[in-house]
């Protein structure tokens, strides 16, 4: 499946988004995930389905002004 | 003491975290300003990255609130997706709302910022609007929900510090009741000193600490000006006038001629 993983391209076997957090060795309780621009929360996301040509965001704390 | 939104603040200054050298510096920056909230976002995560923890542990470690922002959205939706994810990971409804609409000056779109904020405080957030001194665009933040308003002083990162005092002291004037957080254009402390005196009712700076040759002494100048300000503001200054006056009695003065 064809995806869009914080702005890259990837082709990744994921049927949801936890799959895909775990495939791309992404864990913690510290990370935030949107699927084409709307909030997934966390307690959500493993029954949350990927399609084809989805755009997610995962996003995690730093400094700011 | 300071009481904003019905938390009690030993501080009234709100320090952001970024451009340290160091994550060293910045903790040892925050403790010697004696801030009681910092501000802090949320960016890509690397895959397998745990820079975000990492940082995310810092701040915990150093007992303050956080203020999430919503830096670099240039819309209403982004904005209110990124706000949405802040709650999530900071725990937190409080969110400092930035909608920019020019990329040179980082002036913000104050129109999708009132869209913005309206969704947002509808949903439970406690609405920090990073604004201009324009008075209507206040009120219709006011309308919209945002109970605290953050008006620049000069654009982000200038150093400029306050360019247009009246426009200050008028927005004060109109919003007594309102707590007004000057955020943005600060470079040094007596230009916090500054809005202090005026009655704001706290500052946000980042930049001109980070920045300085030695962040954790520029840290704790800050701290001291902008106590010192409130507590000028607070004790009845004088008007200036053009005119001397003797400060000694002139009662009682011995003649010799």
């Amino acid at each position: 499946m064809k995806l869009m993983v914080n702005g890259e391209a990837r082709e990744i076997a994921a049927a949801t988004l936890a799959e895909l957090l775990a495939a791309l060795d992404y864990e913690g309780d510290w990370l935030a995930t949107a699927v084409n621009s709307d909030l997934v929360h966390k307690a959500n996301r493993a029954e949350f389905r990927l399609s084809d040509g989805d755009r997610i965001e995962i996003l995690s704390p730093m400094q700011g002004g | 003491m300071f009481d904003l939104l019905g938390t009690t603040l030993a501080s009234r200054l709100l320090l952001g975290t970024a451009q340290y050298p160091s994550p060293a510096i910045l903790a040892d920056a925050v403790k010697a300003s004696g801030t009681s909230i910092v501000t802090v976002s949320l960016r890509r995560e690397m895959a397998g990255g745990r820079a975000g923890e990492k940082f995310w542990s810092l701040m915990r470690s150093l007992g303050t609130r956080v203020l999430p922002n919503t830096a670099g959205c240039h819309s209403v939706k982004e904005a209110v997706t990124t706000a949405n994810m802040a709650r999530e990971v900071f725990g937190t409804s409080w969110i400092k709302l930035e909608v920019i609409g020019k990329h040179d000056t980082l002036q913000p779109d104050v129109f999708c910022l009132v869209d913005a904020a309206r969704i947002l405080s509808e949903d439970g957030f406690s609405v920090f609007p990073y604004t201009t001194d324009d008075l209507v665009v206040a009120e219709r933040l006011l309308e919209a929900g945002c109970k605290v308003l953050m008006p620049w002083c000069a654009p982000i990162g200038s150093a400029l510090g306050p360019v247009n005092i009246p426009a200050l002291r008028s927005m004060r004037a109109h919003f007594p009741g309102v707590p007004l957080i000057v955020d943005a254009g600060l470079g040094r402390p007596s230009h916090a000193a500054t809005v202090m005196e005026l009655g704001f009712d706290a500052v946000l700076l980042n930049t001109a600490v980070a920045k300085a040759a030695d962040p954790v002494g520029m840290a704790r100048a800050f701290g001291k000006t902008v106590e010192a300000g409130r507590e000028a503001f607070c004790s009845g200054m004088l008007e200036p006038r053009e005119v001397a006056m003797p400060s000694t009695p002139t009662i009682g003065r011995a003649a010799f001629s």
